[in-house]
């Protein structure tokens, strides 16, 4: 019996001292928080031939952050920063909804294919001026994506004439609200990327380029490593998920409004990525700890309006709750509550011999 | 550090002065010249606005310089000391935000160029250093959504349970519109103990956030009999979400809200909006009138509401085809 105790806590401790196991942990906690609240909030039901529900909800409005915090933990791993993908995700919203709207057939699918095509080529562009500045000329790359941050929203404000430009394409408006199998189309999108993603860095020495430039560039390009390139790679794609997460936040409404579209949304990425266990400091990187951190965020933006949080509270809450998330994650915090938690029994122990 | 810091103050000041020295003067011919800061062209709502000034000064033969501050007040402020050097006859200005206003309009104060308000209000303990403001009433606003839903209590209660389950879509938490539409509609909606307000978030005033909120609160309550949104963005993020779950906006769940855009009106006279109580931006003609008033001395009233009304579908319909915003 002891011996039984003794293996299910190793195993406790080894499940604990995983990587991903607190912010799991806080994932499940707000589950249960949202089920006590709603106690139907797990069910999933059929709604015109598709799967209908809040946990449906939740994973098709995370999709638009799953898909930057993607492209920004690359960009970390290189010991880098995107601030510009919210901007970057306005002007690919933008340039869709502007030439959809001035197309003569707008409602045509082909249409919307030309749009979405348009909208990621600009992306692309975007991204190559990012991994210019940072990779050609050394411009630190929190200054040097705060340019694009804030001239990208009056790009996209110069693309709209700063009206909401309101599409009737439903080809379009499927990227957000479509299903395929009965699942969410933007869900799909972003479980696809992210997919692709860990397969192209795991099976191919990407990966370890990524995390060799980010620990150190020097001594990694004096290895023949060309982090140039690979840093103006991470850039470009980074600006492509920002933009396919713009066309899916534009679709889900079938407008753009270029104030709005995607806003402070480099934070929710920078904050999944970390929550994730993926340091700002560069080097070692796990996509799987940022889908975990961007599907903490997107229950906790659930959580709010469904437990009823007061208005003038929801970023305290928010902030509470990733406080709480990063310390369980801190070793040193760990540390301490740990040696607290023992020291406890120990007197106890002492008092009665 | 220090140098970096010297070098930074010099520069803004000499942009100031650069941009201070910048107009000329405005030549004294009687005619008026008004000068206007514009927030920005952040929505509709407001290139509407725009337009409007623009039109009407141009109908009334007012020389009007105008400046777009892009969401910034020290934008606004540069704008308006550049007003003052030019020695406009007055200067109107829609507040980027409530406080920090009191030392620029000292300056216009003592160069006796009065100041107007459009659209927004600023806080100040000293209501000298503006003539008057002209407006919505928010509260007002709320009242009217309130008012209808009241005298349509009955038709409201779609599940017909005896009781009107309203969830409501606020605006950006603290903005004035967010709060007095909110404050107007709760003190109508007093008067009828069968209709609640049972879920009241934010919805931040866009569509994304008004269909966020939705999904939300269909699934944690399946009695919803009525959407209350602060503005026609958050109502049409409401209609997909609810279209999303199977039911009919305008007929299973009842919806309300205020502005009367262009998307809005559309939805309203197609059946999916019930009511909207219009906040208009088009206060170009009463703008115009009042400068004439005020430069050739005459009393204004402090405070002037903007004429607005309320649609109903049928009276969207009618209103739909000249609606430019």
């Amino acid at each position: 019996m002891p011996e039984t105790v003794g293996t299910v806590k190793a195993l406790g401790a080894r499940a604990m001292a995983h990587r991903l196991f607190w912010p799991l942990a806080a994932l499940g906690a707000l589950l249960v928080v949202n089920l006590i609240a709603t106690p139907t909030f797990f069910n999933v039901r059929i709604q015109d031939g598709h799967l209908f529900g809040s946990l449906v909800d939740i994973v098709r409005n995370g999709a638009p952050v799953l898909l930057v915090a993607i492209g920004m933990t690359l960009v970390i791993a290189t010991r880098g920063i995107d601030l510009s993908v919210g901007a970057v995700a306005a002007i690919a919203g933008a340039v869709a909804c502007v030439y959809i709207v001035k197309s003569p057939v707008d409602g045509a699918a082909g249409t919307a294919v030309v749009a979405i095509t348009m909208a990621l080529a600009v992306c692309v562009a975007l991204g190559l001026w990012n991994g210019f500045l940072v990779a050609v000329v050394g411009i630190q790359p929190i200054i040097a994506t705060l340019v694009l941050m804030v001239a990208g929203r009056g790009i996209a404000m110069l693309v709209t004439g700063g009206q909401i430009t309101t599409v009737n394409n439903d080809a379009f408006a499927a990227l957000a609200s479509g299903h395929l199998l009965t699942l969410p189309v933007a869900a799909l999108i972003a479980l696809g990327v992210f997919t692709a993603t860990q397969i192209v860095v795991r099976r191919t020495a990407l990966g370890l380029l990524i995390e060799s430039v980010g620990i150190n560039p020097e001594a990694s390009r004096l290895a023949g490593v060309r982090s140039r390139t690979i840093i103006w790679t991470v850039y470009v794609f980074a600006a492509l998920c920002a933009g396919t997460a713009g066309l899916i936040i534009a679709a889900n409404t079938h407008s753009v409004n270029a104030n709005s579209l995607g806003l402070w949304i480099e934070l929710d990425a920078i904050l999944a990525v970390v929550i994730g266990g993926t340091s700002l400091a560069g080097g070692r990187f796990s996509l799987t700890g940022t889908l975990v951190g961007a599907l903490l965020i997107a229950t906790l933006t659930r959580t709010i309006p469904n437990i009823g949080i007061p208005a003038e509270a929801n970023y305290l809450f928010k902030a509470l709750v990733v406080v709480v998330v990063c310390l369980l994650q801190s070793p040193k915090a760990r540390a301490v509550l740990q040696r607290r938690g023992d020291r406890t029994p120990t007197s106890r122990e002492e008092a009665v011999a | 550090m220090k140098k970096t810091l010297i070098a930074l103050c010099t520069l803004a000041v000499g942009g100031m002065s650069l941009s201070a020295c910048g107009g000329s003067e405005a030549a004294d011919d009687g005619s008026i010249t008004m000068g206007f800061a514009q927030v920005g062209a952040e929505s509709g709502w407001r290139t509407a606005n725009t337009t409007s000034i623009q039109d009407s000064a141009e109908e009334a033969g007012i020389d009007l310089k105008f400046s777009d501050a892009q969401q910034k007040q020290e934008n606004q402020i540069k704008s308006i000391r550049s007003y003052i050097q030019q020695k406009v006859d007055v200067i109107a200005f829609s507040p980027v935000v409530e406080t920090g206003w009191d030392a620029v309009l000292q300056e216009a104060k003592r160069a006796k160029i009065p100041v107007v308000l459009t659209d927004r209000a600023v806080d100040t303990e000293d209501t000298s250093l503006y003539v008057t403001f002209i407006g919505s009433d928010f509260v007002e606003e709320g009242e009217k959504a309130g008012q209808w839903l009241v005298d349509n209590a009955d038709a409201s209660d779609v599940d017909k349970d005896g009781a009107v389950n309203v969830v409501e879509l606020q605006g950006t938490t603290g903005s004035a519109p967010a709060i007095d539409r909110k404050k107007g509609f709760e003190d109508k909606i007093a008067a009828d103990s069968t209709i609640k307000i049972t879920e009241s978030q934010t919805g931040d005033f866009t569509r994304d956030g008004g269909k966020q909120v939705m999904e939300a609160f269909l699934q944690s309550n399946p009695k919803i009999d009525v959407v209350y949104a602060h503005n026609d963005d958050m109502g049409l993020g409401a209609i997909e979400a609810i279209k999303a779950a199977g039911k009919k906006p305008g007929t299973d769940i009842k919806i309300i809200t205020v502005d009367a855009v262009k998307d809005g009106m559309t939805a309203l006279a197609a059946g999916e909006i019930n009511f909207i109580v219009e906040c208009s931006p088009l206060l170009g003609p009463q703008l115009m009138d009042v400068a004439e008033k005020v430069v050739a001395g005459e009393e204004v009233p402090d405070r002037i509401v903007t004429e607005e009304t309320t649609f109903t579908p049928e009276q969207a319909a009618e209103a739909l085809p000249d609606r430019k915003y």
